[in-house]
């Protein structure tokens, strides 16, 4: 019981560097969770600049109405990459990657339960992004039939190039390294924990990627299987997907949101985490309700596995099916609801130190609401009738997946990045990347609202020239050139901080879940001792000998 | 606000519905975004850490009674308007019944083709209805989802090949309402402009004997240059008019084209000069669409306009 337990180990190996161990083969060859972790993390900062550039691209053209800065082949290739990069090459991989790195360190284990296996995911990943990118150097060129390729559109004959194919099978291949990646969680979660950490204490990052990893085990068989039938149907001439010869065109939209409804929360649900880690420890609190948080996570998770079809309410299921959707998916704004408050609580009496990762993790709450409170009204069949396929869809789900997931992953990159490097990220750059990113984003995305409820639809390559249509898209693309400078202000905090950055130490934030015992970066072993765990804060534990979370506790 | 259009100029009964449980849905969640902003730039400002503040705060670990009560709260929101969602959904949406539709609206990439199968009407990518009567529209697709979207009128349908919907369409007052395809549905989706034309019981009548005319095929000049290349080159491959061999269903139905407002699903303001602009490169405006570059000369494109303008002049 005395605080006299050492916890850092004298000799801090430094992360594996490309100049020793052989260079790259060293990171090729490595099955070490933290190597494969950053490798996650670089690779998904490459595919986000690129999604990012598409989106500029996309949002130059539609700076003024009637524009051909763009071709409509171009413009639709584009707009399908930029979505497919940013929810499968950055977003689902950048919280795959963090967590498969943070994992092991915050249940005190030594690494995954199959380190071969989380090393086979990375590079099913890896190449399944390649192979997707290579389409934009065929003659076809890449996929441009939406990140959701509804059929028939996606099938022969409207889609005579090979770009779905790309598409299909890039996805395929990354889609069984995330199931792979989802298996190696639960197990290590369910039987690496250090002695002590019972699932009631288990950190709530942990809680959320153990949800979002039973989601990738149920859901991504679902689509899998759908590009299987897909690939069948183009390269074989099978009929699913074609009314013409007796198949169905929305068989195909159930499978895919079958999948892709979850999908969002599975980019959801692992940002929920991170700022329940951020959160608390920048306000010098627990969090609020521990068990509430993690039971609503299990909750949605449940949910989200049957509201598939309120993406389909225009397609003619009828009143009951639309009525019984739409009631599943308001029911899910009930624990979201929750988690915010509780984050809310968590703050109130706190003592908050608004260092980076907590100006993110404040503004997540903000975006995310609208967000989610516009989610909410889509839910709403009629009101998903007016809004569905229209501007209003595209700002929603920017304020969700942008406003939700990246500003949770920005604060968790300045969270986690001292742990990663042992150097801490320039607080001065990191507050001009969040104000511009604050700025840039909702000036691009709030008025993306007005433009969908004034009859603008998604995926047009331009717009006639309605009335305020024109000023309303021009200060739209003015705020995603701000979110471009900040995403360059970002990669350049990155850039300089990991030569000059301010050495970290191993606990800078004075937080108090089991990565913060460890050195940074932490040893290949990961930990020379793991800290007694009698409560959800050991370190706090440690700290405060008298105040412990759990009186009474005793080392299991 | 009259300019604004969309969700701000509802006009029709249905929109009315939409629109009011848009307002009221909107109202609810400005008051929920409103308290938590306020909540949280309260904390920001009250529990900032001053310099020199160096102490843990009090250790709060929650509340049972104040977790129930903020579950219960959107409980009750969420009741309220799922109620008024089934109730907006019945009230504009009701099931048709054995009646038989009063018009068919047919997509395909990337235009609209319109039938009124009580008077045999057949037109594309307008719309003519008299204003305040509710019609059962039936929709289809030739080939990919499209998706039928006037904003001032009403709801959304998609037209899914192999499955057709139907919906009913009403304009309140007379006057020219503009949609979209909204679904997205290949390279032109852009250009797949619907127009409404809502108009008075007469002025509909008047409209509707219009296109019953089958027009007559000019004997001589330049429009009948024009109707002999109409059917020795390739335009009778994909496009009808009445009276004459042309009979494809490929294309729009072109027997009273002079009467609209636009060509190519919106792409231009039919005009003359526009008709031989657009005949001279189809592709320049829309690219990517079926209508090929047919490489015509200028006195072709001058014979087909004069052909195709000739049609409604009886």
């Amino acid at each position: 019981m005395s605080s006299r337990i050492p916890l850092v180990p004298e000799n801090a190996a430094p992360l594996p560097s490309l100049k020793e161990n052989n260079g790259l083969l060293a990171w090729v060859a490595s099955v070490d969770h933290k190597q494969i972790g950053i490798m996650y993390l670089i690779i998904t900062l490459v595919y986000f600049l690129l999604g990012g550039l598409e989106a500029l691209l996309i949002r130059i053209q539609l700076a003024h109405p009637g524009n051909d800065f763009l071709t409509p082949e171009m413009y639709n290739q584009l707009f399908t990459m930029h979505g497919t990069t940013m929810i499968f090459f950055v977003v689902m991989p950048f919280l795959i990657g963090v967590g498969v790195y943070l994992l092991p360190l915050m249940i005190g284990a030594r690494d995954m339960a199959f380190p071969r296996l989380n090393a086979l995911s990375f590079w099913l990943f890896f190449f399944g992004g390649i192979l997707l990118y290579y389409s934009f150097f065929t003659q076809s060129g890449a996929p441009d039939v939406g990140w959701f390729a509804y059929s028939p559109l996606s099938e022969k004959p409207f889609s005579l190039n090979k770009g779905p194919t790309y598409w299909a099978l890039g996805l395929l291949a990354s889609g069984i390294g995330s199931v792979a990646s989802g298996l190696n969680n639960v197990v290590t979660i369910l039987t690496m924990r250090t002695p002590g950490m019972t699932m009631r204490r288990i950190p709530l990052f942990v809680w959320m990627i153990f949800v979002t990893s039973l989601l990738l085990i149920f859901v991504i068989p679902i689509i899998t299987a759908a590009f299987a039938m897909m690939l069948l149907d183009s390269l074989l001439g099978a009929t699913f997907f074609t009314p013409a010869h007796g198949g169905s065109a929305i068989l195909w939209q159930h499978f895919f949101w079958g999948f892709g409804h979850p999908e969002v929360y599975i980019l959801i649900l692992p940002a929920f985490g991170i700022i329940s880690e951020v959160i608390p420890v920048f306000s010098r609190k627990p969090i609020y309700g521990y068990e509430f948080v993690a039971a609503s996570t299990v909750a949605i998770g449940l949910l989200s596995l049957g509201v598939w079809a309120h993406h389909m309410f225009a397609v003619g299921l009828g009143n009951v099916a639309n009525a019984y959707f739409s009631l599943a998916s308001m029911l899910i704004a009930i624990p979201t609801g929750v988690k915010v408050l509780n984050w809310v609580a968590t703050m109130w009496g706190g003592r908050i130190n608004f260092a980076t990762p907590m100006l993110f993790g404040t503004a997540f709450i903000i975006e995310f609401v609208i967000g989610g409170l516009t989610g909410v009204a889509i839910a709403s069949v009629p009101i998903d009738w007016v809004v569905t396929d229209s501007y209003f869809i595209v700002a929603h789900f920017h304020y969700a997946i942008f406003g939700g997931s990246v500003f949770a992953i920005f604060a968790g990159v300045y969270y986690w990045f001292p742990k990663f490097t042992g150097r801490m990220l320039s607080e001065t750059l990191g507050k001009w990347h969040f104000w511009l990113t604050v700025i840039g984003f909702n000036m691009t995305f709030f008025v993306q609202h007005f433009l969908g409820v004034m009859g603008m639809p998604r995926r047009t390559y331009t717009y006639h020239d309605m009335p305020y249509w024109g000023s309303m898209n021009l200060l739209s693309t003015i705020g995603a050139l701000i979110l471009g400078l900040s995403a360059i202000v970002f990669v350049w905090n990155i850039l300089v901080s990991l030569r000059n950055g301010k050495p970290a130490g191993d606990n800078p934030w004075n937080a108090w879940t089991l990565e913060w015992a460890t050195t940074s970066p932490p040893a290949v072993e990961n930990f020379e001792l793991v800290p007694p765990v009698r409560g959800r804060r050991p370190l706090w534990d440690l700290a405060h000998p008298d105040q412990p979370d759990e009186p009474g506790a005793k080392i299991v | 606000m009259e300019n604004l259009g969309g969700l701000f100029n509802p006009s029709s009964p249905q929109m009315e519905a939409l629109a009011g449980l848009t307002y009221y849905t909107i109202a609810i969640s400005a008051v929920i975004l409103g308290i938590i902003v306020i909540a949280v730039a309260y904390i920001v400002i009250r529990y900032r850490k001053k310099p020199g503040d160096d102490g843990e705060p009090y250790q709060d670990f929650g509340n049972l009674k104040i977790e129930v009560v903020w579950t219960i709260i959107p409980v009750a929101i969420v009741a309220v308007l799922f109620l008024l969602t089934c109730s907006t959904m019945r009230a504009i949406d009701p099931p048709p019944g054995d009646r038989e539709p009063d018009l068919l609206v047919i997509g395909h990439q990337w235009w609209w083709e319109i039938r009124y199968p009580a008077s045999g009407v057949m037109t594309a990518n307008e719309i003519h209805i008299p204003a305040g009567e509710k019609l059962l529209v039936r929709l289809e697709s030739i080939d990919v989802i499209h998706d039928f979207w006037v904003p001032e009128l009403g709801r959304k349908i998609d037209l899914v090949p192999g499955h057709p919907n139907y919906m009913w369409l009403v304009a309140g007052e007379p006057g020219v309402y503009i949609g979209a395809c909204a679904e997205f549905c290949g390279d032109q989706h852009a250009n797949m402009l619907i127009r409404v034309v809502a108009e008075t019981e007469e002025e509909f009548k008047k409209w509707q004997e219009e296109q019953l005319v089958v027009p007559r095929t000019p004997e001589s000049g330049i429009a009948a240059e024009g109707a002999r290349l109409f059917q020795t080159l390739a335009c009778m491959n994909c496009h009808t008019i009445r009276g004459t061999a042309a009979a494809a269903r490929v294309g729009p139905d072109l027997t009273h084209i002079a009467d609209r407002d636009t060509i190519g699903a919106g792409v231009l303001t039919n005009t003359p000069e526009n008709l031989a602009k657009w005949l001279a490169n189809p592709q320049r405006y829309k690219q990517g669409s079926y209508m090929p570059n047919m490489k015509l000369s200028d006195s072709e494109v001058k014979s087909i306009v004069a052909y195709l303008e000739a049609l409604d002049e009886q």
